[in-house]
């Protein structure tokens, strides 16, 4: 593109004529931009610094409103600011204000010296444009350039260039953290101008500062509450409240002199602004002084009655911050806050669900939520899932405090469900499974509001509550020894609508499935045992094995008698069972526990009833052993491989009637046992931390290279997938081999394929590491305390499963009088394995520099260099070793002192006994000093400067502690 | 501190926009019209606030909006600006735009699109207040607008060009 010609710049379109054209071209925008930009293109390369001008405001328009790309143009703003007409500087600061990004145009340092020049401009509204240029295109170069010139514009005669400045000042201050030891002095002086303008500008720099680190201007607290007491303009005072907001918690004493003239101000104000933030300031930094909350919260009920709905909606949300402290604040506002529920503005509505929430105990929290559910049901989506989000939070909190009934609260959860707009299915789903491990007594509505769930159909349209499926198939497969009806479960779970599911959760439904089967067919053969024993006597069933045990006879009849005494019952029942085999006794003890909760309601359960389960977990499960998805791939073999297991034992069973193939037959018994045991083992909660709580063995590299890793698992017998070996143990379980027998040949089998394996992981550099685990628990079936005490190891994890146990025992039985359940928390809160914060922040360099400056001190940059990095490595011991040598520093500095501030220095130290906190004093006595006495200001500030070299390795100390405010200058 | 300014059109069209934090011009566009969609969905004579904005500003960014004829103006800030305050600045700049344009319409603001910068930066320099006078405001420009025709008198030659000119 060549550049413009003449005619180009004779008719060259200005702005209005480029936004005329945009609003009469018919058809779309995007050409005409496009056209326009070519122009602009050839335009912008002009040396007629008029067309240059107009094409750059026709590109900065487009940039601005339309989103046009203008970064290939930097340049030509560039050029264009060294114009001498204010027109076109304005227009091309305007141009790099808006489309300069300070970390990537890399053409902002050609503007140094235009910029210097212009901020040194007689002309005022040069200065202001490049001030405010140099807002938005500052980078920490262009900062530390530019510093001197605005440090003299602080001073500047002009009130509007001298509050530029001062705004200016707070971005220089974050890019250049050493323009606080030039300026932060001269800033501070115009906190005394006579123009409220520059005072406003100052405190609002020193509010913004203040947010981000309080502590350092601690000591500015006596200026900031001359203005609080003096000023009536209402800007200023918002700001300055806004400070005061940050002081007031670092230091008690502050409280008492504010609060009157807080107070003072809220009754004589009738601008709301200033009000409201009197208000904020009393709830949030002053609730413990009763008056002044009383007052706050007059002003509130004002607030709420107004019909501003602005008024209205702040009002709540002050209440919402008095909430915690004093909520007889919103119980004093009750009706209004329910009635705001129904109210128009959607903002007021939320504000009210806060404060709804906020009124929940123990005793109304079924009420509320009983409210607040119906209010769900009746409101739009947003709102309904906002209002499910807030109970479920204030439900949760704390670990369920509130919550005493939990079979309320679960079936709460699963009529959450039920709603139509629900989208909290995440949540649910979460405190479902938690509840389940932590709330022992909830574990029987747990699993009948699962059922319920899981055979509702109507769920399952809505891709919401999936993973509230997903937790209810958990629920159902883990505490399914509470179910009346596991038949009933296996069906739901194996539903074909489970299809519509996403694979994950399918996963999860197979697995579960897999748990109730496992659990049923169990119960039916131990139970069968007991029943059938027991109503025909003792040689049809235990044959030979029984008759050691005389007692067996007379058990047997009571157990039949059908005693409703649930203390005796089991022990009746177990007697059987542990003769057939000693250590099933907890196994026992669970299907007796669904005897005995599910009394005389349990149907029996039949061969036919099996054989029909069986049948039905084949077809279905059958297709899906070939999915893609390994996850259920794995699962689904998993129970086909149970379902083949369990055919054995049929058959074993009708076989026996003839045969009495006893030995056989109990094989596979003690194989269901033990998968059922392994299922039954108590999953608790783990706490967050838990794994940095393990300590690392000794020798163990953690984060050495994992490519070893291949070699180690070649060499490793690896086991092979399930669904083989599975084949094998039914098959092999039959031929009347022990356990350890058949596993020594499978691995005998399985070497071969095992070297093949590793061949083709060498070649592919695969790994199969997640497979391990799962082989783990179905190939050698572990008993299931042996499994527990191999993972953990460490004592920590053994303690907390004690402090578990003992803390659900107790109240077992107590479960009839409904107390609260026992719910298992874990102290999530002793943190020494939290990594410690090191973030250095460029705050902390401005605080840093701030002390410096206030406390007088004149370190040079070097010395807060190395101050940084000392702070963040030194530990608290070397620190302390530190204090020491600074003592004696500090000794030989006081003798330096002025005979007065020796004396006001040894007056306080008498009051106090740390050393570094009498430095503080001295030094903002200096401060004060300086400030009074315009003359004496050059002399001490040398002063200062001489001592510079002694006392930058003080400081440091100083920084570390909190500066204290002398008493006299509050 | 103001975070950001935006002046948007009842059908969504910005006709202002200015971010005290540098935002790529495509953030720009996206974040217009995410508080148009906020504000478009809010009937009249409901509270002037929105709380939650998303994840492009800070967590306790917070908007207060006002709604004058075809126009919202619209005003983005963290927790240490006080919300009613804000309202009332809103106020002061159309209040300043009024006296500047002789009772503003939108077509003033679409046509002055550098005034309107101007005016704004006699308001507002990075995201802190400095002037709330409508009248101290209304001095600074029109003394900014007269130094600019002085200055750019000589060169200035008028190009404006008939519509008919325009396709």
């Amino acid at each position: 593109m060549s550049g413009p010609t003449l005619l180009d710049s004779l008719f060259q379109r200005s702005l209005e004529d480029l936004i005329k054209g945009l609003r009469l071209y018919v058809g779309d925008e995007s050409t005409f931009i496009s056209k326009s930009l070519d122009e602009i293109r050839r335009e912008i390369k002009s040396t007629d610094p008029q067309t240059k001008s107009i094409a750059l405001q026709k590109l900065t328009y487009l940039h601005s409103i339309h989103g046009v790309d203008m970064s290939w143009a930097s340049f030509h703003a560039i050029e264009l600011s060294s114009s001498h007409s204010l027109n076109f500087k304005r227009v091309a600061y305007l141009a790099a204000s808006l489309s300069f990004d300070p970390s990537t145009t890399d053409v902002i340092l050609l503007l140094t010296n235009q910029l210097r020049k212009d901020l040194q401009s007689p002309n005022s509204h040069e200065v202001s444009l490049a001030l405010n240029a140099l807002y938005f295109i500052a980078t920490p170069d262009l900062a530390r350039d530019l510093t001197p010139e605005v440090f003299i514009l602080l001073n500047s005669n002009k009130g509007s260039t001298r509050k530029k400045a001062i705004a200016l000042i707070l971005r220089l201050f974050e890019l250049y953290p050493d323009a606080v030891r030039v300026c932060f002095k001269r800033l501070v002086e115009n906190l005394e101008n006579s123009d409220p303008g520059i005072v406003s500008a100052v405190v609002g720099v020193f509010c913004e500062l203040a947010r981000n680190e309080a502590k350092s201007y601690l000591p500015l607290a006596p200026e900031f509450y001359k203005i609080l007491v003096e000023s009536r303009n209402n800007w200023l005072l918002i700001k300055v409240l806004k400070i005061f907001l940050e002081l007031a918690p670092l230091e008690p004493r502050l409280g008492k002199r504010l609060v009157e003239p807080i107070c003072d101000h809220l009754k004589r104000t009738g601008a709301k602004s200033l009000a409201f933030e009197c208000v904020r300031t009393i709830v949030t930094s002053f609730s413990e002084y009763e008056f002044a909350v009383r007052l706050a919260v007059e002003k509130i009920k004002e607030f709420l009655n107004d019909d501003d709905p602005n008024l209205k909606y702040l009002g709540l949300q002050a209440l919402t911050i008095v909430a915690p402290k004093h909520l007889w604040a919103v119980m004093e506002n009750k009706d209004f806050v329910i009635r705001s529920l129904s109210d128009a503005d959607a903002n007021i509505k939320l504000e009210a669900l806060q404060l709804v929430l906020a009124m929940v105990s123990e005793d109304n929290v079924m009420d509320i939520c009983k409210v607040l559910i119906n209010y769900a049901l009746k409101s739009d989506p947003e709102f309904c899932n906002e209002i499910l989000g807030c109970i479920l939070l204030a439900c949760s909190r704390n670990v369920y405090e509130i919550i005493v009934d939990f079979d309320w609260y679960v079936s709460l959860l699963g009529e959450m469900t039920r709603i139509p707009h629900c989208q909290k299915g995440e949540e649910i789903e979460n405190q479902l499974v938690d509840i389940g491990m932590r709330v022992k007594d909830a574990r029987p509505q747990l699993v009948r509001v699962g059922r319920d769930l899981l055979i509702d159909p109507a769920l399952f349209g809505n891709p919401f509550v999936h993973r509230i499926l997903s937790a209810a198939a958990w629920v159902s497969g883990e505490y399914v020894r509470f179910s009346k009806n596991p038949s009933e479960l296996v069906e739901a779970l194996l539903q074909p609508r489970t299809s519509l599911l996403p694979s994950s959760i399918k996963a999860v439904y197979i697995q579960s499935a897999f748990k109730v089967l496992t659990f049923y067919v169990h119960h039916y053969i131990s139970t069968k045992g007991v029943i059938s024993s027991a109503s025909q006597g003792v040689e049809d069933l235990m044959h030979g094995r029984v008759q050691e045990n005389p007692q067996f006879v007379r058990t047997g009849p009571v157990a039949d008698s059908d005693t409703d005494d649930g203390g005796l019952n089991p022990m009746m029942l177990h007697r059987p069972v542990r003769d057939v085999s000693v250590e099933s006794f907890e196994d026992m003890s669970v299907a007796h526990e669904w005897l005995s909760s599910t009394s005389s309601k349990v149907e029996p359960i039949t061969e036919e009833s099996i054989v029909s389960i069986l049948n039905f977990v084949e077809t279905t499960l059958g297709p899906l052993s070939g999915s893609h998805d390994v996850e259920i791939l794995e699962r689904s073999r998993n129970v086909l491989g149970l379902v083949e297991l369990i055919r054995e034992e049929l058959l074993g069973y009708l076989v026996k009637r003839e045969e009495d193939n006893d030995k056989g037959q109990r094989k596979t018994h003690e194989m269901i046992k033990l998968i059922a045991e392994a299922f039954s083992e108590e999953l608790g909660p783990v706490s967050a931390s838990s794994q940095e709580r393990v300590p690392v063995p000794e020798g163990m590299v953690l984060n050495q290279n994992l490519a070893d890793l291949d070699a180690i698992c070649g060499d490793l017998g690896l086991h092979i997938p399930t669904s083989f070996s599975f084949g094998r143990s039914i098959s092999s379980g039959k031929d009347d081999v022990t356990m350890s027998d058949l596993q020594s040949k499978e691995e005998v089998e399985s070497t071969e394929s095992t070297s093949l394996l590793a061949e083709h992981r060498k070649r592919h550099g695969l790994y199969y590491l997640q497979s391990q685990k799962k082989e783990m628990v179905y190939d050698d079936y572990p008993p299931a305390n042996d499994l527990k005490t191999g993972n953990n190891a460490d004592d920590e994890a053994d303690d907390l499963v004690k402090l578990t146990e003992q803390s659900l025992f107790p109240k077992k039985k107590a479960n009839q009088a409904k107390p609260r359940p026992v719910v298992v928390k874990l102290d999530d809160g002793d943190g020494p394995f939290i990594p410690a914060k090191k973030v250095e922040s460029k705050d902390d360099l401005i605080s840093g520099a701030v002390r410096d400056v206030l406390l007088g001190d004149e370190a040079t940059t070097s010395s807060s260099r190395t101050k940084k990095s000392d702070k963040s490595s030194s530990k608290r011991r070397q620190k302390d070793k530190l204090d020491i040598d600074k003592s004696s520093v500090l000794k030989e500095d006081s003798k330096a002192l002025e005979n007065s501030e020796l004396e006001n220095a040894s007056l306080r130290r008498s009051k106090r006994h740390s050393r570094g906190k009498e430095k503080k004093h001295r030094s903002i006595a200096k401060d004060r000093d300086e400030h009074e006495e315009g003359d004496k200001q050059k002399v001490s500030h040398n002063h200062g400067k001489h001592k510079s070299r002694q006392r930058a390795d003080v400081a440091l100390t100083l920084a570390a502690q909190s500066p204290v405010i002398p008493d006299f200058l509050l | 501190m103001i975070k950001a300014v935006m002046v948007i059109n009842g059908l969504g069209k910005p006709r202002l926009s200015k971010f005290y934090e540098f935002q790529p011009a495509e953030k720009q566009q996206e974040l217009i019209r995410h508080v148009y969609a906020v504000l478009s969905g809010r009937p009249d004579n409901v509270s002037n606030f929105i709380r939650s904005l998303g994840t492009v500003f800070g967590p306790d960014t917070r908007l207060v909006y006002k709604h004058y004829a075809t126009l919202y103006f619209v005003f983005l800030f963290d927790n240490s600006e006080n919300e009613l305050a804000m309202l009332d600045l809103i106020q002061v700049f159309v209040e300043t735009l009024d006296k500047c344009f002789k009772s503003v319409c939108e077509l003033d603001v679409v046509f002055n699109y550098s005034k309107m910068h101007t005016i704004l930066d006699e308001i507002i320099l990075g995201g802190q207040v400095l002037e709330t006078d409508s009248v101290e405001v209304m001095r600074a420009v029109e003394e900014i607008s007269k130094l600019e025709s002085t200055t750019s008198a000589g060169t200035m030659i008028n190009k404006s060009i008939p519509s008919w000119w325009a396709r």
